[in-house]
């Protein structure tokens, strides 16, 4: 490999650079507690909750673990929990 | 023919900024540089100058505009002083590393605090380590001229790296001198258009100044340090390429004068060196065999060319118009540091002279000569360097 002047790269890279490797704990959504008003999805620093089946779901390849979701959530449906490695 | 004319030094800058057909002008004023800007802003206004020109409320968002413009494939352009360039100085490192070709000048003016308005060299100097290519020159003809090479010099497609040209606030941004200009024409021959290699598109993305872990880190510092060392060689064709359409040469990397059988050889930078040659002069007249070397490009550091031009001299003693706290003057130190251990180096006494505007006439450059003699014939050991003119009585 050769580096370019500059650090010149091609766009989209970040894809493939999971850094939900640096997380030492995950949100868990109590599905049941869920008012599905999206609040998690729009604090997200790391665009990382999805809506799935018209249910929240966290992506945990670029999930940091910062637990903003959690401390926003309004029914306080969010968990953090240690992640085990 | 090139057009003569009687203007204010920042005058002819803008006017070699607007005939090398800069696309994209950000800056926010500050004083002795904003002469240099509200011209430009002026020729965009009027029409005279087709190119945006972006207001912004600090030098750092200055700074960060012509990082995008430039990235983006655009020839870009601002100016600053002092504060303001200290204010960019993150930016500067980061456009540095990103090889983004943009030129700025740099207006030579004291750091607060105290407060002061007047030249010294400390607030370029503070950015020699950024990866910027750096120039000081003598006059507002050499402003222009080195101005005209600056473009061609960045966006060398083995440099691709700012350019600071560097002049003294005042005594060139604001007294009016006889400028020669250069015709449109030829500096269109001169310098090409702007096509970089990679520019933002969004057809096909990229990425700028991506992540590198220690793995890789020192080989992108040691590029843009090798991209300096071996752009010598290409910054010296350039300069003579100027010289050659415009008619006046103003030397290479430095301008050797008076040094060839020199026993004492001054080394300076900026307007001081007008004052120091006329000195130098009337020392030749009484018989004292006296030199000077002008840094004309500081960075990368021309110490083979400074070598060359004080060989066979007894003394060396630099003028720098800054000064590292606790250690010594910029110049002096890399002087000493490419001299130390060759055989036959010649002492090296460093100055520390000019700060905030203090005068440097005649007088002291002999004062300065008769000390740099002494010293040598002392064979004394200075323990640290000598402020010129300093007034001890009033330190508290």
């Amino acid at each position: 490999m050769k580096i370019t002047p500059g650090a010149v790269v091609k766009g989209g890279t970040s894809l493939h650079y999971k850094t939900g490797d640096w997380r030492d704990q995950r949100p868990v959504i109590d599905q049941e507690a869920c008012q599905k008003c999206g609040i998690c999805r729009d604090v997200c620093p790391d665009d990382s909750i999805k809506v799935k089946d018209e249910q929240y779901e966290i992506d945990t390849d670029f999930c940091k673990g910062c637990g903003i979701c959690a401390h926003e959530c309004p029914a306080q449906a969010i968990k953090m929990v240690p992640e085990e490695k | 023919m090139n057009e003569v004319k009687v203007v204010e030094g920042s005058e002819a800058v803008a006017l070699a900024v607007k005939a090398c057909r800069p696309h994209v002008i950000s800056a926010y004023p500050i004083s002795p540089q904003t002469h240099i800007v509200e011209s430009l802003a002026r020729m965009v206004a009027d029409g005279e100058l087709d190119a945006q020109y972006v207001r912004v409320e600090s030098e750092f968002s200055a700074a960060s505009v012509l990082a995008g413009a430039s990235a983006a494939g655009s020839r870009s352009y601002t100016a600053s002083s002092s504060q303001g360039l200290l204010l960019m100085t993150e930016v500067l490192y980061a456009s540095a590393g990103m090889r983004l070709p943009f030129v700025m000048t740099g207006v030579n003016r004291s750091i607060s605090a105290p407060i002061n308005i007047q030249v010294d060299h400390q607030d370029t100097m503070s950015l020699r380590d950024a990866g910027l290519i750096q120039f000081y020159v003598e006059s507002s003809q050499e402003a222009y001229d080195v101005h005209l090479a600056a473009f061609k010099i960045a966006e060398d497609p083995q440099i691709m790296l700012p350019v600071m040209v560097c002049m003294d606030g005042w005594v060139l941004t604001h007294s009016y001198e006889r400028v020669a200009f250069a015709d449109q024409k030829a500096v269109d021959e001169f310098l090409p258009p702007f096509r970089p290699e990679n520019y933002l598109d969004p057809a096909h993305p990229k990425s700028w100044g991506s992540y590198a872990e220690a793995d890789v880190l020192m080989e992108f510092k040691y590029a843009i340090h090798r991209a300096m060392s071996l752009g010598k060689a290409r910054i010296k064709e350039i300069l003579a390429e100027v010289a050659a359409f415009t008619g006046r040469d103003h030397g290479g990397l430095i301008e050797a004068y008076r040094t060839a059988d020199a026993d004492v050889v001054l080394v300076a930078m900026g307007s001081m060196v007008g004052t120091i040659k006329d000195a130098v002069d009337e020392l030749r007249q009484g018989g004292k065999k006296v030199g000077l070397v002008k840094i004309r490009c500081y960075r990368p550091f021309p110490y083979e060319e400074i070598e060359e031009a004080i060989r066979g001299a007894k003394v060396v003693g630099v003028m720098d118009a800054n000064f590292s706290m606790g250690s010594e003057g910029a110049v002096g130190l890399d002087l000493k540091a490419k001299l130390c251990g060759r055989p036959e180096a010649p002492l090296i006494i460093d100055y520390i002279a000019g700060l905030g505007g203090r005068e440097i006439n005649a007088q002291t450059i002999r004062k300065l000569v008769a000390r740099t003699e002494d010293v040598y014939r002392s064979r004394l050991i200075l323990p640290e360097s000598e402020w010129v003119d300093l007034n001890p009585a009033i330190l508290s």
